[in-house]
């Protein structure tokens, strides 16, 4: 039987700072003993253990079109976080996953979708638009608008795969800083404010939304006033977890559990949940 | 017919303590608990209920899930559980909270291995209630003084004699191996073979359908404020309760050895739900306490069909400042049809 809390060995292939100052790292990891596929879907996360330091829980910020290696975008926030910023490649470490229940694909067949993220909130987004911009996958989408934002240039992440999806003609990229330095030249300004100049059409668009809650909090009213139902909102939640399995009981959100049946929910979904999140 | 006499009690638990782990209610430091007997006549069978409950028989207060050492990279994963178990002795309540324990742990979307090992080689003989404390309250949640369901064999207590009544296969298996015949045979306990009477009445305070209905319309219900204010979050409920689960997992490491534990944890303290960033979604005891009420009695129901209570009463005697679960129960639910 297999043990849920038992993570598998991964070894770590690349550990890259992504922010100016260093608070923001992507690692990747590649299996060292294959068990079976590890099949996920955009949106779903994982834990990273650090056996005798600890587990926790991160989005899964890579395509599942290439599911041998793995990225995970990790701020530094207190002991695991810090310990895993210490890897170097060739070190091992477990993960358990892939655990939730990811963007809803499906839904998202043959429809515009418009993805709003912040933060290190955009991992398990960048991991959605590299999937949607696979040519086995592009054509099962209409439109992919991106919408992107950070409080400074410096902590922008995927610099290089920004450029790139700038440059293509199979999707939009806003990619907007609340304060700008010398250097920048994009938009400036609140990622709100950039979603509030799009041309959205609300009948064919679903909306793919993660970031830091202000963003979120801000974001919504102006999803709204575009035209898009609650329905064809879906957010990505954060919660403190821990098991990621739905047993330790602190991730509940009135009876929904965030780690089995999030993190992402829809917005009609959320709007019948106590609001306790 | 064959009845077990209470004097037989001891012999019985002596012949099972070759092939078993036998838990029972003993004193330890003045305090009734559970715990493992190594002979028969330790158990103690006059007793209301203990003050801990048997609980960790099945999920240990803290417990190693995973643990390594120095250089070597294998992993143990710490799910053998050793030899078989029995559990004797418990209440019918305590019995009922296993049935809960397993809807969560057991038999969702993943198994608790941990948990699953432990419960499916313990064998559950419980005693039902002559004498229900005061502060007992099973009938609301569902149970009952002779309930049987989460024993594998429930004892009748006649006084000097226990009737057996088997309640699951595997108790069926056992009595026969254990000569604890059947004598019921398919009778409903207290059902008057031979002495319906004792069956005691505890009055149900509460409907629970009723109170789940006042549950989903109460979220923003200033009572809870109320009720906050005189709760001092110390959790104790949450420990005695024979239906928590949640957990915490802890890692350590010390001379090389690295071990991840699980922990008891209440969502009664402010750091079960705070974030990394520091923001946390249950910040006062106000949204604690309502969470400890609204999972138990609103989305228990909902998830498994049953409340994440069962009525034993131990929160209420135990509770520092008198914060009594009946009570709050009739506050919500005796609002019948008004706000
Ligand atoms: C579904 C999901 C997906 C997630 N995805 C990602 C992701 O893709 N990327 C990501 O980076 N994070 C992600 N997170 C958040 C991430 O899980 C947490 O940041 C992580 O658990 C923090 O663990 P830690 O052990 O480093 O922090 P801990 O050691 O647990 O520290 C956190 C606690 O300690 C306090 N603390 C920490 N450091 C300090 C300090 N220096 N001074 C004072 N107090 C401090 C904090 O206030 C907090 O209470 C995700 C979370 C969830 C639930
Ligand atoms: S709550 Fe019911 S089953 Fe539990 S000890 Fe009291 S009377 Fe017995
Ligand atoms: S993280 Fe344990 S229940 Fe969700």
């Amino acid at each position: 039987m297999r043990n849920p809390y038992a993570p598998v060995r991964m070894r770590v292939e690349r550990n890259a700072v992504e922010t100016e100052d260093a608070s923001i790292r992507t690692l990747s990891l590649s299996f060292v003993e294959r068990r079976e596929v590890f099949a996920f879907v955009p949106g779903q996360f994982a834990e990273l253990s650090l056996l005798g330091v600890g587990e926790a829980p991160f989005g899964i910020a890579s395509s599942p079109a290439d599911p041998d290696l793995l990225d995970f975008t990790i701020s530094r926030a207190g002991q695991v976080t810090t310990e895993l910023h210490y890897l170097e490649p060739g070190d091992t470490v477990g993960l358990r996953g892939p655990l939730g229940n990811g963007y809803p694909l499906e839904e998202l067949h043959g429809r515009n979708v418009l993805v709003i993220g912040g933060g290190f909130g955009f991992s398990t987004l960048r991991a959605f638009t590299s999937f949607a911009l696979h040519p086995a996958n592009r054509g099962d989408f209409l439109d992919l608008e991106v919408v992107y934002g950070a409080r400074n240039p410096g902590l922008l992440l995927y610099k290089d795969e920004l450029k790139n999806w700038g440059r293509r003609d199979d999707m939009s990229l806003s990619v907007t800083v609340d304060n700008a330095d010398q250097d920048w030249s994009g938009r400036i300004g609140t990622v709100p404010a950039a979603v509030k100049t799009l041309q959205v059409d609300p009948e064919s668009t679903t909306a793919l939304v993660c970031g830091p809650p202000a963003m979120i909090r801000y974001t919504l009213p102006v999803l709204a006033e575009l035209g898009l139902r609650p329905d064809r909102i879906h957010l990505s939640l954060e919660m403190k977890m821990k098991c990621g399995i739905g047993k330790c009981g602190r991730c509940n959100i009135g009876g929904s559990y965030v780690c089995t049946d999030g993190p992402v929910f829809s917005l009609a979904r959320l709007d019948r949940l106590p609001r306790e999140y | 017919m064959r009845t077990i006499a209470r004097n037989e009690i001891g012999r019985l638990l002596d012949g099972l303590l070759a092939g078993y782990a036998v838990y029972a209610p003993v004193r330890r430091k003045g305090i009734l608990v559970f715990d493992r007997i190594r002979s028969g006549d330790e158990a103690i069978l006059d007793y209301a209920n203990t003050r801990t409950s048997p609980k960790h028989v099945l999920m240990p207060q803290m417990e190693t899930l995973l643990s390594s050492c120095g250089e070597d990279p294998g992993v143990s994963e710490h799910t053998d559980c050793g030899k078989p178990a029995v559990l004797f002795g418990a209440r019918p309540c305590d019995a009922r909270a296993f049935l809960f324990l397993d809807k969560v742990l057991r038999d969702g979307q993943s198994r608790d291995v941990y948990y699953a090992n432990r419960r499916d080689s313990l064998l559950v003989i419980s005693i039902g209630c002559t004498q229900p404390r005061e502060t007992c309250f099973c009938t609301t949640t569902g149970g009952g003084p002779l309930s049987a369901e989460g024993s594998d064999i429930l004892l009748e207590d006649l006084g000097s004699v226990y009737l057996a009544h088997v309640a699951s296969s595997r108790g069926a298996e056992f009595a026969a191996a254990h000569g604890l015949l059947d004598t019921c045979e398919g009778e409903p306990p207290g059902s008057g073979t031979v002495n319906g009477g004792l069956q005691p009445a505890i009055e149900p305070p509460v409907d629970l359908g009723l109170l789940k209905a006042a549950l989903d319309r109460s979220f923003d219900d200033p009572l809870w404020l109320t009720l906050a204010e005189k709760c001092l979050g110390c959790g104790i409920c949450s420990y005695l309760c024979p239906a928590c689960h949640c957990f915490d997992i802890v890692d350590e490491e010390a001379a090389g050895v690295r071990v991840r534990n699980r922990v008891w944890d209440s969502c009664q303290f402010s750091c079960f739900t705070a974030q990394a960033s520091g923001f946390n979604p249950r910040p006062t005891g106000r949204e604690r306490y309502r969470q400890r009420i609204m999972h138990k009695f609103n989305y228990c129901i909902d998830n498994h069909g049953m409340a994440g209570c069962v009525g034993c009463g131990r929160c209420v005697s135990e509770c520092p400042v008198n914060l009594d679960m009946r009570q709050v129960l009739a506050a919500f639910g005796g609002r019948r049809g008004g706000n």
